[in-house]
């Protein structure tokens, strides 16, 4: 109302002469309040730095926030530009040869749970095209790599590394090739590779294409994202503005002596909250800048930032730059409407009735029942997701509960009575003010509920994964496939897959398929089915085999699947002759024997189902088939040093662009626990925001209460005493905090998981988080305790 | 400073609290020798009497017991004083007697006020004190004569101080023995060296400036 | 040096806040059950000469000695034990915890003490009832008058039994009726519990429900008594 005041004043001031006109009023008061903010000697200083600063840290979060979208197109972009130029709709298409074509095949690899993306290349003429950020083509064993590649080769401990990437080391990829700094990158230089082996021919960089919309899930995801961690900011802004509020309110009531009334005291304190937040915005905007520095080092979820990428959004920018300084004013305004402030001193108004709990707890529901409306999503969902119902739900939520808890806590804190000393005095002190304490701890609730619901999301996600592939990692734990080699090298692989160190089984089989012979119209199939040659041990992984003897052969029926069973019998005629082929070269023809068994299928460590025709290696020579695939399923003895990067390194020698598989779901679970520390790090300095709010408002206080410490010092009350009545006055509402964050984050967590059709995996994720947040509350105390003891000296007695 | 003199003083609403008409009065005069508290001086005994008398007519004897026992705990009033009041009180026609008895004793008279006597009391009643200035005071002398004799005036300042001290806390005690009237009495007196001994306080603080006014 | 029979003395107590002497060489002595006004003009380190008594803190020289033991000899937890059990205090002002009932405050010494809840608020409540407040009890300070307040405080001195009880302007803040009925029930409350009082005042009216007063001048306390 003050802030419309001072808009319209000004034109109603010029009718009325008599001075001074309202709008004169109002901007003479805000000057006040900006010159006592500033010039306040140095409690005052002390008070708006403390203020700014708050206001500061949260200005930053909020802009690096705002920059996220930017960051992500300028990566998107910088990605788009590396892709190579697609020539038709089947990414399989190879360009035509020219003077400046490129074959190239992917031999991305992973080393120590950290992904090496990489590409063999060779040139087909003089002038080949290059990838962004390169400045030379790599020549045969030659690569440039990127920084952080460089340095992670470089670093002591990685010789298998170095074993698997053994090219010499002739160039630098700068920063516009690369996704971000910290990314491992490199172009490696061939002079063997053809189409045939595996390459693929590029005729230039650039995907012109829009890039893919997000998924669905994933703006769920960021939404949510946004939501957990901007709703506590807001809240510590909130609470920063408040900072020394009631200091300011008694040197208002001095200036009621002197003849201010209510309204100019108000707008004095607007003035003074204005100037906190637009110092805070400046200081935040530092913050921003010199952060934006070493934002690089940071790297969540595989994913860090070049500083030049993080530009906050316009339109973001202004919204900060106008929201900031308007809470500040409207928070100061609101709290002050508790407040009296009388010419001979201040009045808080007394709660004559308790909070209301009824409109606090329509606002989770009401949040509750938005998501739910919205419906259930999940990868398959191609209609678009509304994106801003799911947020309005979840804010609904989370800011529900950050209502809920003043209720709980003063519901809580009012049952309570009696107990030892250090309790009641803690108890007892927050039953007369809770406000304040119930305030700060919201920002942790919605923090904690909000991350807690996220991870329960994510572990349902990578739980349902885990389940749905039918993968089993007890059987192996990595799995190789190499197209188009012959049979000679396909055995040859085997044989060095089970020479490595560690290795103890290899379920290595050579694939290729077998056609029934004949002569077929255009629109007509020939009855074709794989032909799966391995050891009989081999065998019985892949079907329920008995007896086998080298030289056995089978027919496999995938179980439970007639039709697909008719076909293989169409195709695999026993006693009868069937082409074996892999595209590549002249067919091989092979007499299926008449006394192969047909046995059934079985799924092997993969969780594939295997069938078609099975033949051990003394039924068919392997090294005599035109061409085939190789799968290589390995299972380690895990308890050998690096197992891992020895199999890795003998794939890579093996073929650099051999796919590679880990089975026990490393990267997944890796890639899982990166969302997990990346949301527990954020709850964390949201966590360590609000300690620092609720540290000011302990050593306010505390200050405040300098005479009656000394008093109670008088007494002989012990230091111990009182620490524990400071511990206590914290852990109450933050532990009622946490619990409501428990309870509210776990439904949200799973609704949300009902909502993408995944069912909850683990209901115990809150407790790190619950760790977090007691480490707070100590934090806040042993914070607290050396200015308490300072103060528990008998100064605060001296009256004279 | 003076009292306001329109204030009530005590002794009247002692009156009233016993439910008597008689009224009496107490002296505010105070000098730094003489402490005589809770005590009638002897020109207003007379007025005394006339107002106890208000209330019905009296023997002597019951005159000086009422009074003995509402202002006169510190010093009783001698029946010698009574009856030469009485016989001043006759002569000037405030009061008459009113009978006369004898009943196996000596001979004993009553008291009655007259018109006259209650126009008196009312008249004295009304009648503001006048305020006691307290402008000339034995201390200031003695103080100031000790600093022209080089004597220590801080010395006697302390000493007048502690006998000070030494009375109010008689009076205190004595306070807390008694009934409403004694605490209003004494109380009256505590204020009044209360002030005498901010008087010392302030004078003690002022010694230094003093001596070199009266002695430079 | 010490009075006989005295229960806490003071010799030749000297503090200094930097550069400003606060006692220059005070004396001291207070017997059971006796009430001692210390009296002085504002600064003469009246204040002082009660919080190096009463082992809030310690004095730059000079010697005090409570029955027998000597206080500057004693670590700041056996003085802090020492006051829970021994000494009460009354001030001016502040004093109370203001979000404790008034009841609570006056058994915070006993519970600090160690003695159980109950226990702690019946005796607390029995002393309320003798100075007269004990329709205060479940009231928070801030909801009772200033004379209450202090005969609240003069209770909660009074309920863990101290042997002294040291009261620094316990009247300051109060007209002179409550203030009277105050001192005047401290000081029988004492008296008939055999408990010193050391009254820190300047005012004489108050110093006159004393037994004997002390003079501070310029750091230094003169006995009358025991000098004239």
């Amino acid at each position: 109302m003050t802030l419309l005041d001072s808009r319209t004043a000004p034109a109603a001031g010029q009718d009325r002469p008599q001075p001074p006109s309202r709008g004169a009023a109002t901007l003479r008061d805000l000057g006040l309040g900006i010159r006592f903010a500033a010039a306040g000697g140095r409690e005052g200083w002390i008070r708006t730095l403390l203020t700014a600063v708050g206001v500061g840290l949260g200005v930053a979060l909020l802009l690096l926030a705002s920059s996220v979208p930017h960051m992500l197109d300028e990566r998107s972009a910088r990605d788009q530009a590396r892709s190579e130029t697609r020539i038709s709709g089947s990414p399989d298409t190879n360009a035509p040869k020219s003077d400046t074509s490129v074959v190239r095949i992917n031999t991305t690899t992973e080393y120590h749970d950290r992904t090496i993306e990489g590409y063999l290349m060779r040139a087909d003429g003089t002038a080949p095209v290059r990838p962004p950020g390169l400045d030379r083509f790599p020549a045969a064993d030659e690569m440039a790599v990127s920084p952080a590649l460089k340095e992670l080769l470089a670093a002591p401990g990685n010789e298998l590394l170095r074993e698997r990437l053994p090219y010499e080391i002739t160039g630098t990829i700068r920063d516009a090739g690369l996704r971000s700094p910290g990314e491992l990158l490199y172009y490696a230089g061939s002079d063997t590779l053809t189409p045939a082996s595996g390459g693929h021919r590029i005729a230039g960089y650039g995907d012109t294409r829009a890039g893919d919309p997000l998924p669905p899930l994933l703006i769920v995801l960021t939404v949510m994202v946004c939501v957990v961690l901007l709703v506590p900011v807001a809240i510590f802004i909130a609470t920063a503005v408040r900072f020394g509020g009631d200091r300011r309110d008694r040197r208002l009531a001095a200036l009621r002596l002197v003849g201010a009334d209510i309204r100019s005291t108000r707008r004095i304190a607007a003035g003074e909250a204005l100037f906190g937040a637009v110092l805070g915005l400046l200081i935040g905007l530092g913050f921003f800048l010199v952060g934006r520095q070493f934002v690089g080092a940071v790297e969540i979820w595989d994913v860090s930032a070049f500083p030049a990428d993080l530009v906050p959004d316009p339109l973001l920018g202004v919204l900060i730059t106008v929201a900031v300084p308007l809470t500040a004013v409207l928070v100061t305004l609101v709290a002050m409407r508790s407040v009296v402030i009388e010419p001979l001193g201040v009045v808080r108004r007394g709660r004559d009735r308790g909070r209301r709990l009824w409109w606090r707890l329509l606002m989770p529901a009401a949040g509750l029942a938005v998501l739910g409306f919205t419906g259930r999503v999940d990868e398959y969902t191609y209609a678009p997701v509304n994106p801003y119902l799911i947020a309005t739900g979840a804010v609904l939520v989370l800011v529900g509960l950050a209502l809920l808890l003043p209720w709980l806590v003063e519901a809580c804190v009012n049952r309570l009575r009696g107990g030892p000393v250090p309790w009641q005095l803690a108890t007892r002190r927050l039953q007369s003010s809770s406000g304040a304490a119930s305030r700060a701890v919201s920002g942790v609730t919605v923090a904690v509920a909000g991350a807690i619901a996220l991870q329960m999301m994510f572990a349902a996600m990578n739980a349902d994964f885990n389940r749905m592939t039918g993968q089993d990692p007890s059987r192996a734990q990595f799995a190789g496939y190499s197209e188009d080699v012959t049979g000679e090298a396909a055995t040859a692989a085997i044989e060095q897959f089970r020479a490595t160190e560690g290795v103890e089984v290899v379920i290595g089989s050579v694939q290729a398929y077998a056609s029934k012979p004949g002569v077929y119209a255009e629109d007509d199939v020939p009855p074709t089915t794989s032909v799966t040659v391995g050891t009989c041990e081999t065998l019985r992984e892949l079907a329920r085999i008995g007896a086998c003897q080298d030289g056995d052969t089978f027919v496999v029926h995938p179980p439970g699947d007639k039709d697909m069973s008719q076909w293989v019998d169409q195709a695999a005629r026993k006693g009868k002759v069937v082409e074996i082929g892999s595209g590549y070269g002249k067919p091989l023809r092979w007499t299926l024997p008449a006394d192969s068994p047909t046995v059934q299928g079985r799924k092997d460590p993969m969780g594939d189902t295997h069938y078609g025709i099975m033949a051990t290696t003394g039924a068919i020579d392997a090294s005599t088939l035109p061409g085939a695939q190789i799968t290589a399923q390995i299972r380690v003895d895990k308890s050998v040093p690096d197992v891992a990067e020895h199999v890795r390194n003998t794939a890579a020698r093996i073929d650099p662009g051999m796919r590679f598989v880990t089975l026990d779901s490393v990267e997944r679970d890796r890639q899982y626990a990166s969302i997990q520390t990346g949301l527990q790090v954020g709850a964390s300095v949201v966590l360590l925001l609000i300690a620092a709010s609720m540290l000011v408002s302990q050593l306010e206080q505390l200050r405040e209460r300098k005479r009656l410490l000394s008093v109670l010092v008088a007494f002989g009350t012990r230091r111990t005493t009182l620490s524990w009545s400071v511990l206590w006055q914290t852990a109450v509402p933050v532990v009622l905090g946490l619990a409501v964050a428990v309870a509210g984050g776990l439904g949200l967590g799973a609704t949300l998981a009902w909502m993408i059709h995944k069912s909850v995996s683990d209901w115990w994720l809150f407790l790190p988080l619950t760790g977090a947040g007691a480490g707070l509350i100590l934090l806040v105390t042993a914070l607290s305790l050396p200015s308490l003891w300072r103060l528990m000296r008998p100064d605060g007695l001296r009256t004279e | 400073m003076p009292e306001a003199p329109r204030r009530p003083t005590p002794q009247a609403r002692g009156a009233l609290e016993t439910g008597t008409a008689g009224q009496g009065h107490l002296s505010d005069v105070y000098t730094c020798r003489v402490y005589t508290p809770c005590t009638v001086l002897p020109m207003s005994i007379g007025h005394t009497l006339l107002g106890l008398l208000e209330s019905g007519p009296r023997h002597g004897y019951d005159l000086k017991r009422t009074f003995d026992e509402k202002f006169g705990q510190d010093r009783p009033l001698h029946y010698g004083q009574v009856y030469s009041t009485m016989s001043r009180l006759l002569k000037n026609g405030l009061v008459e007697v009113d009978g006369v008895e004898s009943e196996g004793g000596p001979e004993r008279k009553r008291y009655a006020i007259t018109d006259a006597g209650i126009t008196d009391v009312s008249r004295w009643l009304m009648q503001p004190e006048k305020p006691e200035p307290y402008l000339q005071s034995t201390l200031y002398t003695k103080v100031v004569l000790a600093l022209l004799t080089d004597r220590s005036a801080s010395d006697l300042l302390d000493s007048q101080r502690s006998e000070h001290l030494r009375m109010m806390r008689i009076l205190t005690d004595r306070k807390r023995k008694g009934d409403l009237a004694d605490q209003l009495i004494c109380d009256h007196a505590l204020f009044h060296l209360e002030a005498d001994l901010r008087w010392l306080e302030l004078t003690a603080a002022r010694l230094g400036q003093l001596a070199k006014v009266v002695a430079p | 040096m010490i009075p006989e029979g005295s229960l806490l003395a003071a010799h030749d107590l000297r503090k200094t806040y930097g550069a400003t002497p606060a006692l220059d060489g005070a004396s001291f002595s207070v017997h059971p059950g006796e009430v001692v006004a210390v009296m002085g003009p504002s600064g003469s380190g009246k204040s002082t000469l009660l919080h190096c008594l009463a082992g809030i803190i310690t004095p730059d020289s000079g010697t005090i000695t409570y029955a027998g033991r000597e206080l500057s000899a004693m670590s700041d937890a056996e003085r802090s034990a020492l006051r829970r059990s021994d000494f009460g205090f009354v001030f001016q002002f502040g004093q109370l915890v203001p979000e404790l009932t008034c009841v609570e405050n006056v058994a915070l010494p006993l519970r600090l003490n160690g003695v159980k809840r109950k226990a702690a608020e019946r005796t607390a409540r029995e002393w309320m009832e003798r100075l007269e407040v004990e329709d205060t009890a479940g009231k928070r300070p801030g909801e009772v008058s200033g004379g209450q307040g202090q005969r609240v405080a003069v209770a909660r001195a009074l309920a863990a039994s101290p042997k002294v009880i040291f009261a620094d302007e316990p009247t300051g803040a109060l007209d002179s009726l409550n203030g009277e009925r105050v001192m005047e029930l401290l000081t029988e409350a004492a008296r008939s519990s055999n408990v010193a009082v050391v009254l820190v005042t300047h005012e004489a009216r108050v110093a006159a429900y004393s037994d004997r007063d002390v003079t501070v001048r310029d750091g230094r306390a003169r006995d009358l008594e025991h000098a004239v």
